[in-house]
């Protein structure tokens, strides 16, 4: 069972919280990306805040394509109603839940708030639930 | 300019993390969400260790008057555990099973595989615009 699970997992979510740690202590902000997207997206005159959205925001982008490799097959084929379902709940349900896995999972969770458990306790349930019946209707992941 | 090289920082760090804990493929996040079927608990070491590293570090950052670089520092305030927390993760976790992407990796994947990330993206700001006028 443990040497099935890559020490890489572990590693990654160690960098999570080291950045959100890193944009806590010198920022004074929540790496919560939902939030940091919507924003800078809906408040794009918010000058003071703008700039330092949009330079996390490409610092994702670079960090998670350009400086790694990918080592895992690109999916290809799957239903682009699901996506489009999936991206509409998934922005509808951060905005008004105020947060998604980073804001809420790891942020709010470190911060010990109790908003943030009660939100990552549910959307994990949800997720199970959503994925057991898919599975059982596309035969996604056996 | 000193919050914008600790974002950007910070952000490339947070994209590497992403893509070493593959919380990038969707395939694996819906593997981790699949309890009942050929589960892949992995990725239970990416929030367990992120989440490690913030319980330990946030109690030494928050002794400071202020952070570093900026003049107080901006967190949530709401204690409040209403309809629209629940109703939002419910959506969230919903639509987090149905492709395997949240927001962070769903950004990602502009580069990594933008044929979904063409669908994805608009849609979850969309979602997001929706969101805006939901009160629960």
């Amino acid at each position: 069972m443990l040497e099935s699970i890559p020490m890489s997992a572990l590693y990654g979510g160690i960098l999570i919280g080291i950045s959100a740690s890193i944009l806590l202590l010198f920022n004074g902000r929540i790496a919560g990306i939902s939030g940091i997207l919507y924003r800078l997206i809906f408040n794009p005159f918010d000058s003071s805040e703008r700039n330092w959205r949009l330079a996390f925001l490409i610092g994702l982008m670079i960090g998670g394509y350009l400086l790694l490799p990918i080592d895992f097959e690109l999916r290809e084929g799957y239903s682009k109603i699901l996506l489009a379902l999936s991206g509409l709940a998934v922005g509808i349900g951060t905005r008004v839940g105020n947060g998604c896995t980073s804001g809420h999972g790891v942020c709010g969770i470190g911060l010990l708030a109790s908003r943030s458990i009660v939100a990552t306790i549910v959307f994990m349930l949800s997720g199970i639930i959503t994925v057991t019946i898919l599975s059982a209707y596309t035969g996604l992941g056996g | 300019m000193q919050r914008l090289i600790t974002a950007l920082i910070a952000g490339i760090i947070f994209g590497a993390g992403l893509v070493l804990s593959e919380m990038v493929n969707p395939e694996k996040v819906q593997g981790f969400l699949n309890i009942f079927g050929s589960w892949d608990p992995s990725l239970i070491l990416v929030m367990g260790g992120a989440v490690v590293v913030t319980l330990i570090s946030s109690r030494f950052i928050l002794r400071r008057t202020a952070p570093v670089f900026a003049d107080s520092f901006k967190l949530p305030i709401s204690t409040i555990i209403d309809r629209r927390l629940i109703l939002g993760a419910v959506l969230f976790g919903l639509g987090w099973g149905l492709s395997g992407y949240c927001p962070g990796p769903g950004l990602v994947n502009a580069l990594i595989n933008p044929n979904e990330a063409m669908v994805f993206i608009p849609a979850l700001l969309i979602g997001a615009w929706i969101g805006k006028g939901v009160s629960a």
